[in-house]
């Protein structure tokens, strides 16, 4: 039985007891348990099932690496699945579910997928699934989704109710890990007088040297420990964080930090987790060492656990993983374990080692001890259903048949050698070497991750940099070249002393024993959350997998949450023995961030609500919304498609808004609209080049419309020009392109014609300007006062500057929609009063505003073209019958070669008409003209295309717009459009402009 | 000033770690052209053309440098067309440009010691970096900044005005209380 | 993330700051060209594996365009300069070299 010791616990806080529910059970632990640590101290051994075969899973770790146990954290809107209960800080109130069991844990219907294992070996899914066809839809995923997966995805009726955020940090060096040798590199680093940062992912500085009764400078480690990180605290050159994890290295020192500010305080006012967007110029890797499992038979059952693991429990948490214990190895480490549970009171039965002569230090402590050692030796297989009920030993070089010695015990310690943490160094390109000692990959300090200059930006050191032993004096070195690197200069203070046992070499057991049959090893687990096993990869090299990326997706093997931190190199050395071939042959997996998994919430960060993304209001929003408005939105604009009045619908306010126009006047907020300063001495000949049509003959005081084309000669934006004075002139762009067209005109001053003297200024923001469109537009306008608006005072297409009745205006006389219509700029502080001031003094004319909708109905009744409707990027201004627009005269203009190519003057090309339906109804948008019989890729051939199509109020009929081949061409043919489920609607090609063809509303 | 005018956000004020205030309306002046030239045209108003990335001011005018070829002239809200028309006039011959942009900004300003811990948040920039009398333009979330310290625990953020409310509600939600990333101090 | 030094206004900033305006040192042929050299122009970009020379903007920063010389494969950035340079100067071409004896130019 798992238990918690009378005493001890250099973690816990026993005044300060704990009250959490596991499966709905209450359970007590005190304040600085983990999760896992309190429900092995009440003897929850069983903590999950899992994934493929609902085997019975238990605790085997003690951090980030644990594969197992992984539980469902939390209710409601702060319900979250798979969290590690090996990381999860313990709370008053932590409320956990265990995963992956139906009906519930203790008894798993599933768990039957077990007594017939054969069938769901490597592949197992790509083999099974495949026939009938029919068959995957219906029958197979239904049930795989039921009895595969781990957690449950929350409620889709539940919303995060906790609150995330990024934040930029930057450092000359960082350091990831906050163990004895990141703590020492930093101090090295921030002593030579760099800007250091340190992220530790748990909640303690100074990793596991104090559970292994590391000394430094012949003083226990924790009195270094705390004395370093005060020292450090005080450096104002440094900065601390805990609970952060470095989660991945990207480019050029780019690197991200989790950090879990509140997960241990839920419902505290800070947000839960914050993202660290860190940019370092060097990065040191303390990541240290993760401790490998032994694969023997029943490795799996709950209570076998890595030794390192259990050792952390007894000194940490003051947690014992049952009373007597076997503890089975291939190295010295383990027996730190044994000794440590001995000096705990606990029984230990053995410690069975795989080395036929074991004579280091620490096992001749054990033995000292009176711990009993059995050598060359292995464990053949493991007692026991949902626990250990004790271990059959064997002789390590046979296999497995004759068991040696029966031992029984509630718990088993493993240890098959440690690998060091190589994640982060791997991220971003660093390359891994076999240390042929240490039988692990390590960082090559040849081939690390580079910087922006092309220089290595990443060190590892101490037990991420394949260290044993001592690991002060190598990490000081790292910490102090990275600072050097840097460009810093001082003397640091000299590496502490750490002292640690020496240790005789490991010995390599990958399969325990070494010659094991089929029966055990179609038991001995690599991954435990993915459910492989020996046997699964030595068929995936049977039938034919070589590569370790193919093998790894066929098996599954360290594709679980974990990531292979345990199975990896367990794996790799099976496959290479399959293959027979060396483990540096085969090589490793990629590895890729995150190193555990990050939130959700830490990716979005603040980006949520109302800051998803930026909504850009013009100065009249608050009166759209308050009014009415129905909104639309135009790039990260929100402009009113129509505003409703109580009682109203879409289509009745848009009838209105339109009819209004024409017969009273309406208001439009054209804020929106691109407004670009082009000026010097070569404006004139730069806006020559921009526009199709000649800019340059254009008289200050007027307005021209003008085309814009990209160098395909596609159409690219449109608008009406102000010419100012001589050098000046003011592009008005559509309210989509005002930031493109601006980046556009500056990448030609600045890239190609860099010697012409022009100037931009995007003033899209500094001006209102609202569209005064109607009958009553002038009378309106005049009631303002203060300019004179008659027709000769300011004729069609020309623009004045004044003060119309108290405001600074400069108003320009176009029309988008055909009728007589001025457009007002004003300072946009002033642009919410002047609406205020229109609306009012109109009241008695009948003016009211109107939307986008009725902006696009009225410019079509008049067949004014839209970007976007007509144009889709391949529309040359030909095609819209826009030739009296392009200027014959200039030798040159952007696009201008682009409608040379032969393919632009195909008289077969699409263009622009008017469509009128038969029988008056509205033709759906994006239709298509059908004709009979199939082109070459057996598709329906087809002649044209609805670019625009809407019902217009005042002609009391469907009204369109459509590219045609050879269009102008055939006006009165009548084409058949594929409308609704199969339904053909017929329209008439017509001239474009429906309403006053000779521009007579508009010029008066 | 026009009785007509308001800025992007009268009035807006929240209170977190950092105060976030809106500045109400300013003057602000885009000046486009050689230093040199622009120098001569300053010269009136006292104000000496800053370095690259750097702030001069000149009692209640601030200048900044915004690109090699362009300054940014801060000056109170209602000189500034009487200003632009000035400097217009001192620039009729040269190749430069000169343009009132007041109404197409929002300025906001964070009052607190821990103005650059609200910024971090939002900007990729290291404030650690940003000295008195330095300007640097990058983006705030998503949008285009330009922020400046304008004095002891006072810093200022300029963005345009159709995007005020969100600067001003992005700025609240990073100086929350409970958030402090106790990063620059 | 790529981190550059606008040459513009010596910030080093990440690529956030930044806009991608593709491959640099091109030429613009206008009317009077052939078919071919207007294809050169509109479509024919290099694609190396190695070092490339591309067009970038401080879009979020002083808004200027710079061009940057860097390894497609390492993301070393050789340079960043002006982007009023026609070609990669001889200066560049050398240091380049220097760190890339095998590369074969800007042809």
């Amino acid at each position: 039985m798992s238990h918690r010791l009378a005493s001890g616990g250099r973690l816990i806080d026993r005044t300060s007891p704990l009250s959490i529910t596991f499966n709905g059970k209450r359970l007590t632990g005190f304040k600085g348990d983990t999760l896992a640590a309190t429900l092995l101290a009440q003897d929850q051994m069983l903590v999950g099932r899992s994934f493929k075969y609902h085997r019975p899973r238990g605790i085997v770790a003690s951090g980030a690496e644990e594969p197992n146990a992984l539980v469902g954290l939390g209710t409601g809107n702060r319900f979250e699945p798979n969290q590690r209960s090996t990381t999860t800080e313990l709370f008053e109130g932590l409320r956990a579910q265990s995963q992956n069991h139906w009906p519930s844990l203790e008894y798993d219907f599933l768990a039957l997928n077990d007594l017939v294992p054969q069938v769901l070996t490597a592949g197992f899914y790509y083999k099974t699934f495949l026939w009938p066809r029919a068959f995957w839809k219906h029958v197979y995923e239904p049930i795989i989704r039921r009895s595969a997966g781990l957690g449950n995805a929350p409620d889709a009726d539940s919303r995060d109710s906790d609150r995330y955020e990024q934040i930029h940090a930057f450092a000359d060096v960082l350091v990831i890990g906050g163990g004895i040798a990141g703590l020492q590199a930093a101090l090295a680093a921030a002593e030579a007088g760099a800007r250091v940062a340190v992220w530790e992912q748990t909640a303690h500085w100074g990793g596991r040297a104090p559970v292994d009764g590391v000394e430094i400078d012949s003083a226990k480690a924790e009195d270094w420990i705390r004395n370093t990180v005060e020292r450090l605290e005080k450096m104002a050159n440094v900065h601390m964080r805990l609970r952060c994890m470095g989660a991945g290295v990207y480019d050029h020192g780019y690197v991200l930090g989790y950090e879990r500010v509140s997960d241990h305080a839920p419902g505290a006012d800070a947000p839960r987790h914050r993202l660290w967007r860190m940019r370092a110029g060097r990065i040191i890797t303390a990541t240290g060492a993760i401790e490998r499992p032994l694969s023997f038979a029943g490795n799996d059952l709950p209570g076998v656990m890595l030794a390192s693991a259990m050792r952390d429990y007894l000194v940490n948490f003051a947690v014992a993983p049952g009373h007597e214990i076997v503890v089975v190895t291939n190295n010295d480490d383990a027996y730190r374990t044994a000794i440590a549970l001995r000096r705990a009171g606990l029984g230990v039965a053995a410690v069975v080692d795989a080395r036929a002569e074991v004579t280091g230090a620490l096992p001749q402590a054990a033995r000292a001890a009176g711990i009993r050692i059995l050598t060359g030796s292995g464990i053949r297989k493991v007692k026991g259903g949902k626990r250990v009920k004790g271990v059959e030993i064997c002789e390590i070089d046979s296999r497995g048949v004759a068991v040696t010695h029966r031992l029984d015990c509630d718990a088993v310690a493993m240890s098959g050698g440690w690998s060091p943490v190589v994640h982060l160094w791997s991220h971003c390109g660093g390359k891994l070497i076999w240390d042929e000692a240490g039988h692990f990959f390590r960082p090559d300090p040849e081939r690390p991750p580079l910087a922006s200059d092309g220089r290595g930006n990443l060190r590892a050191c101490g037990a991420a940099n394949g260290v044993t032993g001592a690991v002060l004096s190598d990490a000081h070195d790292a910490g102090l070249k990275a600072a050097q690197d840097s460009g810093a200069s001082a003397k640091p203070g000299p590496a502490a002393s750490d002292q640690v046992a020496a240790e005789a070499p490991m010995e390599p057991v990958w399969m325990m024993p070494r010659n094991a049959e089929y029966d055990l090893r179609s038991k001995m687990w690599l991954d435990f959350q993915n459910d492989v096993k020996v046997s699964d990869v030595q068929l995936a090299a049977r039938e034919g997998f070589q590569s370790v990326e193919h093998t790894k997706r066929y098996t599954t093997l360290g594709m679980a949450t974990d990531q292979g931190k345990l199975s990896n190199i367990n794996g790799l050395a099976v496959l290479s023995d399959a293959l027979g071939q060396p483990i540096p042959a085969t090589g490793t997996t990629t590895f890729r961030p995150p190193y555990t998994p990050i939130s959700m919430g830490a990716i979005a960060g603040g980006a949520v609500g109302a800051v998803f993304q930026p909504l850009r209001r013009t100065p009249m929003h608050d009166w759209h919304a308050a009014n009415g408005a129905d909104w639309e939105p135009v790039g990260q604009w929100r402009r009113p498609y129509a505003y409703l009045r109580p009682g109203e619908s879409r289509i009745q306010a848009v009838n209105r808004e339109v009819r209004n126009v024409r017969e009273a006047a309406g208001l439009l907020d054209a804020s929106t609209l691109g407004k670009i300063l082009v000026a010097g001495p070569d404006a004139a000949r730069f806006m020559d080049m921009l526009y199709t049509n000649m800019m340059s003959s254009l008289k200050p005081g007027r307005c021209r419309y003008g085309l814009m084309c990209n160098e395909n000669g596609f159409l690219m934006d449109d608008g009406v020009v102000a010419r100012l004075d001589e050098t000046t002139f003011l592009v008005h762009t559509t309210s989509g392109g005002a930031e493109h067209v601006h980046g556009w005109m500056e990448d030609w001053l600045q890239c190609e014609w860099w010697d012409w003297q022009v100037h931009t200024v995007n003033l899209t923001e500094q001006y209102a300007q609202v569209a005064v469109a109607g009958p009553q537009a002038r009378r309106l306008l005049e009631r303002l006062g203060g300019m004179d608006l008659a027709r000769e005072a300011l004729p069609f297409m020309e623009w004045r500057e004044g003060m119309l009745g108290g405001f600074d205006a400069r108003v320009f006389r176009i029309s988008f929609s055909g009728e007589l219509s001025f457009e007002i700029a004003v300072p946009a502080g002033q642009g919410r009063a002047l609406w205020d001031r229109l609306l009012e003094a109109g009241a008695d004319l009948g003016v009211m505003p109107y939307g986008t909708e009725a902006l696009h109905i009225l410019r079509a009744e008049k067949g004014f073209i839209m970007i976007g409707d007509e144009t889709d990027g391949t529309a040359i201004p030909q095609d819209l019958g826009l030739d009296w627009a392009i200027s014959k005269k200039k030798a040159d203009f952007l696009g201008k070669r682009g409608m040379q190519r032969e393919a632009m003057q195909d008289p077969e090309r699409w263009k622009l008409v008017g469509l009128e339906t038969l029988d008056g109804s509205v033709l759906p948008h994006g239709a298509l003209a059908v004709l009979a019989g199939r082109n070459a890729n057996k598709q329906t051939r087809t002649e044209g295309r609805v670019t625009s199509t809407y019902f217009s109020a005042n002609l009391g009929r469907g009204i369109a717009m459509g590219l045609v081949a050879r269009g102008p061409e055939r006006m009165g043919e009548v084409l058949r459009f594929a409308g609704p489920k199969g339904r053909m609607i017929e329209a008439r090609i017509v001239d474009a402009v429906l309403i006053d063809k000779d521009g007579e509303r508009q010029n008066v | 000033m026009s009785e007509n005018a308001i800025s992007a956000l009268p009035g807006a004020v929240s209170e977190g770690f950092v105060r976030v205030t809106e500045a109400g309306p300013c003057g602000m002046i885009t000046l486009r052209g050689e230093m040199a030239r622009l120098a001569f045209a300053l010269a009136p108003l006292g104000l000496d053309i800053p370095g690259t990335r750097a702030v001069t001011q000149a009692g209640d005018k601030v200048l900044a440098w915004m690109s090699p070829d362009e300054l940014l002239l801060m000056l109170p809200y209602d000189e500034a067309p009487g200003t632009a028309r000035a400097l217009q006039d001192a620039l009729r011959g040269d190749f430069a440009t000169i343009a009132n942009v007041s109404d197409a900004r929002a300025v906001f300003t964070l009052h607190g010691a821990h103005a650059r811990d609200v910024l971090a948040k939002l900007c990729p920039v290291d404030f650690g970096m940003l000295a008195q009398g330095q300007i640097r333009r990058t983006r705030a979330g998503q949008v285009a900044a330009a922020i400046w310290v304008s004095g002891e625990d006072e810093m200022r953020v300029i963005c345009f005005r159709s995007v005020a409310q969100y600067m001003f509600d992005l700025l609240t939600i990073a100086a929350l209380p409970g958030s402090e990333p106790a990063l620059y101090s | 993330m790529l981190l550059l030094t606008c040459p513009c206004c010596g910030v080093s900033a990440e690529e956030t700051e930044f806009a991608p305006g593709g491959e640099a040192h091109l030429r613009r042929f206008g009317p009077g060209s052939s078919d071919r050299e207007f294809e050169s122009y509109m479509f024919q970009r290099k694609n190396p594996r190695g070092v490339h020379f591309e067009r970038w903007r401080h879009a979020y920063g002083c808004g200027k365009w710079f061009l940057a010389a860097r390894c497609t494969t390492t993301l070393e950035v050789f340079a960043t300069y002006p982007a009023q340079t026609p070609e990669p100067s001889a200066e560049l071409i050398a240091k380049i070299r220097e760190k890339r004896p095998d590369w074969e130019g800007t042809q």
